[in-house]
Formats: C-alpha cells, structure tokens, sequence
C-alpha cells in the first residue's frame, strides 16, 4: 500500500499544534489541508447538504483539497451541537465521491476520555506507549494555552503597531518555533522569550480607545476566513477586540466555569442553552458590566443553539444599554456587505463614545 | 378555589406528548387550554417574536404561546435535553424554556428533563405537580394512569396503520417527518391534503414501534445521536419494504434534519423526496413536485404489476 499521509481540516493557528502532536504520537506522515481559499468553500458547498451550517461545508472542501493532496487518513472531531454528526456524513459524501481513506473519529458524541483518545492513537500506531502519548498530549495542551495567552495580547494590541505587519510576523516566527518543541522546558522558555518580544513591539494606543467583544459561534470565531477576516477590520478600525471563544476555553475552562456563569445570570438563564448558548449570554452581560463600548455576535447561517440563545443576548442588550450587531455568514454572503455594515457600526459607537 | 388554568400550545413537543400532558393534568383536576391549530394570525405573531434564521415550527410555537398569554395562569414549555444515555434532542428544546421566559413576561411551569443527570419524565412530572401544590401521593397516581391510556392510545393509532398496510392495495407512501411538522396545519397538513385528493394511502413515520429501533436505526446509520431523528431513520427502513414510495418533511432551516436526511436520501433505495416548507406559502410548486411524484410511482407501480403478469 501508498505512504500513510495524515491530515485534517483547518481552524485558524492551531493547525500547528495539531499537526505537532499527531506527528509525534503517529508515524505517518503529516499533512494539514491547504490554506482556505474561495475555491475550497465553493468544492466544499457543492457536495454539502442545502443548509447545513458553514463549517460543514469549509471542513468538507478541506477534506476534498487535502485527498486530492495525496492524504489517505483523515481525522474530524467531534461534540457539541450537530457537530457531533458531521463525521458520519462526510465519510458517506467522500465515499460517494469516489475517493479512498482510512476515516478517524476523535471524539465520539459528546463524551471523549482520555482512555478512548489513547485507543485511537493506539490504533494508528501499535508502538505507542501511554507515556509518551501523555507526555505529548499534555505537552500539546501546554502549546495551546501559551498560543491562546499570546493571541490575547495580540488582539488587544494588533490594531495600535506603529510598523505595519510587526505583530503578524512574529506570530509566523513564533509559531514555527513552537513547532519545534521538544520538552515542557524548551516551551515555557520560548513562551517567555516570545512574550517579551511582543512587549517589546511598538505601539501607539489611547487610553480611551473602543473596545468590543466578539462572541458567537465557535468555528467563525476562530477561523478567519469563515468570518472574512472580521478581526483584521476591526484592527484597521483601531479597535480593542476582546474574544473568549479558543481552544482551550471549549476544552477544559467551559466546564469549569459552567455553574459560575449559570449564577451570574440567573435572570436570564435558568439552564444551559447547548454549545456555547449560554456562554454568550453569559459573556454579554460580563461585556456590559466590565464597561465594553459594542459586542459583535457572530455566527453561520442557520446555527441552531445561536439562534436560542440571541433573543435572549438582545434582551440583555436592551436592559444594560449595550449596542450589539448580529453577523450570520453563509457560503454566499459578500464581504462588502459585511464591511459596510462594520462601519456603520463603528461609526454609532464613535459618535456614542463621544457623546458620553 | 378556582381551579388552576394551564395553557398548553399546541405545537412542537405537544404532538410526542400532548396525550400525556393532557390526561395528567386532567387527572389532577386543573383547567387545561390548549391553542387552536395553526392559523394565519398565530403565524404572524410567531414571525413577530422570533428571531428570522429559527425554524419554521419554532416559530409556530412562539406564536401559540402568544396566543396562550393572556389566557391561562401558567404555561407548559418543556424543556428537554436528553431522553436517552447518550441521545440528544435539537437544542432548541434546551433553549425553549430561556427563550419563552425572556421574550414573554409569563409563569412557566418547570418542566425538565435530563436522563444524562438522572432527571427522568417520572421526575419531571412530580416537580411540576409539586410546584402546583399537589401531593406526592395524587402525582404519581395521575402519572401513572396518564402513561397508560397514552399507551393504550399510541396502540389504537399503530394497529389501525397495520391494518392499513396489511389490507390497501392503492399506492402507499410514507411520510416521514417530526410529528409536530407532521400534523401541524401548515407544515405536513398541506401535503397530506393534496396526497390524499391524489387517493394515496399515508402511512405516518411516527407510528412505529420502537422494540427494534437500536436494529433498524444502525441500517442507515451508525452514529445518528438524535433521539427524534433515530426514530424516523428506524421507521423508514422499517416500512421502506411495504410502501411505494417516501417523503420527507423538513421545516427550514432545521438543524438536525439537515445532517440526519442527507444521510437517508444516500441510503434509502426506493424513490424518495424531501420537501423543505417555510413560511413563504408557494402553493403552486408544491402541487407540481407533489402531482410528479406521485406519477413516477404510479408508472413504477405499474411496471411491476406488468412484469409480474408477464
């Protein structure tokens, strides 16, 4: 048989840890998908159902792009609201394509243990210890926070550099030496170099600048693309940009956390809504009091616990006197429509900002 | 005392467990009202308090509520997650109750069902009773013979679908949908009408048995969580052998459908449509998808017959 080639489908940076774990837990070739283009959300939309949500149909021209690569094992997760479902589907919508591959489920329904993660690996590579899966799993989740704590302190200063592109190519740097990782030392030691060069970046920030929070579905959030590259614009705005919504937040801290946010809203939420639903609402209000000028909610066409949880996130948007904007991306949605809707909304928050 | 009023709407998950509801609460002497069937005006003011992307059926249910309001003390808006291990429902019917709370200033009855938590229907029941001021003792009475003649209904219903089956010799489509798209006036009614001028026998999803459903669901699908969706995807390859053709209901822009009848129109191998309904009303290309369906099969039907006496 061919070269075993491993690949997956994109989310924003963390393609980079992705690929450094199954890389050093499997011994087949690693391959992530090719970057998202236009022609990708076209292949994936064609062979989608009519309205399933976008992340759907970005994962499945991923899937496509990378087959037609040369990758033969293709891994999706899993959990959550109809992501859960996505594997099953896709594998059938490939196979009917006609392509061969070997398809891998991580996490099956909404439950995933350390145990059925391990049999997994297992599976794809007979010789591995549990040690050493630990030793890497950790060590990816370590690379993961650090990516996430770094992100925060990018996003609160990207729109602010005095040279153009500084803060994006460091991050590049930044990236491509975590890649390189060996041990939990090296890391931190990197995770604290890198941090310092960022402090050290020139920027030029008022005090008062606008601030807004984005939250909203998890997919848009940290895939770039999927939200047309909503955070950019809002850099180029001088805007503040708050997001909750990252990987290590959807892996350990939502659990956490549940009955604290349940507590703060007890006016609005009794219950969770499912997937981030309540998280939302839960982060509007924490937005509202901590004195945020705007919140961004976005989201794809047809996102079902969004769509529960928005007229309940408007609700407390009226009672604290929040400005918030909903944005729902599909596959056919133009960014020149989504631009001019932004400053629109820009421009009611700087005139409000001025007024006060 | 005046007795307390409950007003149950009459969609969503009224038509799984409108029987239940309204026996139990019968049982325990309170005034039910129930919201007509869907009508124009129930619509309107469902689009009204409603977000635009939400499905068709979730706002007919915010219209009935609407219509509710002023009409009751408390109203039933169940919330549920799960109803098996592992099984999910679609997260509006976790987000139902919030929703309801914070789009209309009204008394709602808590109503919630969990089984990943242990909260089971039995537990449910007894806290709504309880927040009635009932006792214990006259709750669980009333559960107990509510579940029965539920059963005892469910049963009448099914062994008239088989005997239908067993005895028809017209065309027989199935079609398969949610029950509340099924019966709902402007939903699944619209189609049965013009499947019924057209002298189909119908034969409703809803009406199965679930004693094999783990078997037949895993024929279709491996990794379905959905309770309501397994039981449509058992029921179509339960009754797939016996019926000329299907149809698939589908209120825009469902979530779980989307996913569960992709997967059903790539397995299922007799012919099958799935027709999308929103609010929209385009009467006129639904006759025509309906008419052309039911052509198809009755020339398939035909050739068979001629086949077979040949």
């Amino acid at each position: 048989m061919n070269k075993k080639i491993i690949s997956f489908p994109h989310l924003g940076n963390y393609y980079v840890p992705i690929s450094f774990l199954l890389k050093k837990v499997t011994s087949f070739e690693v391959k992530p998908s090719p970057p998202i283009t236009k022609k990708t959300v076209e292949l994936g939309s064609k062979h989608s159902p009519d309205f399933v949500c976008i992340p759907f149909k970005y994962n499945l021209g991923n899937f496509i792009e990378t087959l037609e690569n040369g990758a033969n094992i293709l891994i999706q997760a899993g959990g959550g609201c109809r992501y859960g479902y996505y594997s099953e589907v896709q594998e059938k919508i490939l196979r009917d394509l006609g392509y061969e591959f070997e398809f891998i489920n991580l996490i099956d329904g909404d439950h995933f243990t350390v145990k059925e993660l391990f049999q997994t690996f297992k599976k794809l590579n007979p010789k591995l210890s549990f040690i050493k899966f630990a030793y890497y799993t950790l060590l990816t989740l370590l690379m993961i926070r650090y990516m996430d704590e770094i992100d925060q302190y990018i996003r609160n200063n990207i729109g602010f550099e005095e040279v153009e592109n500084s803060f994006s190519e460091l991050q590049k740097q930044m990236l491509d030496d975590f890649s390189k990782t060996r041990s939990y030392f090296g890391l931190t030691h990197k995770f604290l170099s890198y941090r310092k060069k960022f402090r050290k970046l020139k920027i030029n920030k008022p005090k008062d600048c606008l601030k807004v929070g984005i939250i909203g579905e998890l997919y848009t959030s940290m895939e770039p693309f999927s939200s047309f590259f909503l955070e950019k614009e809002l850099a180029k705005m001088k805007i503040q940009v708050r997001r909750f919504t990252n990987v290590s937040y959807l892996l350990y801290q939502k659990k956490l956390h549940r009955k604290k946010m349940l507590k703060y809203i007890p006016e609005y939420c009794k219950y969770t809504i499912g997937a981030d639903g309540m998280d939302n609402v839960y982060r509007s209000k924490y937005l509202a009091m901590e004195g945020y000028d705007g919140i961004i909610h976005i989201k794809p066409f047809g996102c079902t616990p969004e769509i529960g949880a928005i007229p309940i996130i408007r609700k407390v948007c009226e009672d604290y006197h929040m400005p918030v904007i909903f944005f729902s991306f599909d596959s056919a949605t133009s960014d020149t429509g989504i631009k001019t809707r932004l400053e629109a909304f820009y421009d009611m928050l700087k005139e409000r900002k001025d007024r006060l | 005392m005046n007795k307390i009023k409950i007003g149950i709407p009459k969609a969503l998950l009224f038509y799984h467990y409108g029987d239940l509801w309204t026996h139990f609460f019968e049982e325990l002497g309170c005034d039910i009202i129930i919201s007509p069937n869907t009508n124009q005006e129930i619509l309107d003011y469902g689009n009204k308090f409603s977000v635009d992307e939400a499905c068709l059926a979730m706002k007919i249910y915010m219209g009935h509520i609407h219509y509710l309001l002023d009409k009751c003390d408390y109203i039933l808006v169940p919330r549920i997650i799960c109803l098996k291990k592992n099984e999910k429902l679609c997260t509006n019917f976790s987000a139902l109750y919030d929703l309801v709370r914070n789009t209309f200033q009204k008394r709602i009855i808590h109503y919630n069902i969990d089984v990943g938590k242990k909260e089971d229907e039995a537990y449910a029941f007894t806290t709504m009773g309880l927040e009635l001021g009932f006792s214990y003792r006259k709750i669980i009475k009333a559960y107990k013979i509510a579940k029965e003649k539920e059963k005892i209904m469910f049963e009448r219903r099914l062994s008239r679908q088989k005997a239908m089956i067993a005895n028809s010799k017209g065309l027989k489509i199935l079609i398969a949908s949610h029950p509340y798209n099924l019966y709902d006036d402007f939903i699944g009614k619209p189609i049965i009408r013009l499947l019924e001028e057209n002298h189909a026998q119908i034969i409703y999803s809803d009406l199965y048995d679930e004693k094999y459903l783990e078997q037949d669901v895993s024929e279709i699908s491996k990794r379905n969580y959905w309770t309501y969706n397994k039981k449509i995807m058992a029921s179509i390859h339960h009754y797939q052998d016996n019926v000329d053709g299907i149809i698939l209901i589908t209120a825009f822009p469902c979530g779980p459908d989307s996913l569960s009848n992709e997967m059903i129109l790539r397995k299922v191998k007799i012919p099958i449509i799935n027709i999308v309904v929103d609010d929209s009303k385009a009467e006129a290309g639904l006759i025509t998808r309906i008419e052309s369906f039911i052509d198809i099969l009755e020339e398939r039907k035909g050739k068979h017959y001629e086949q077979e006496n040949h």
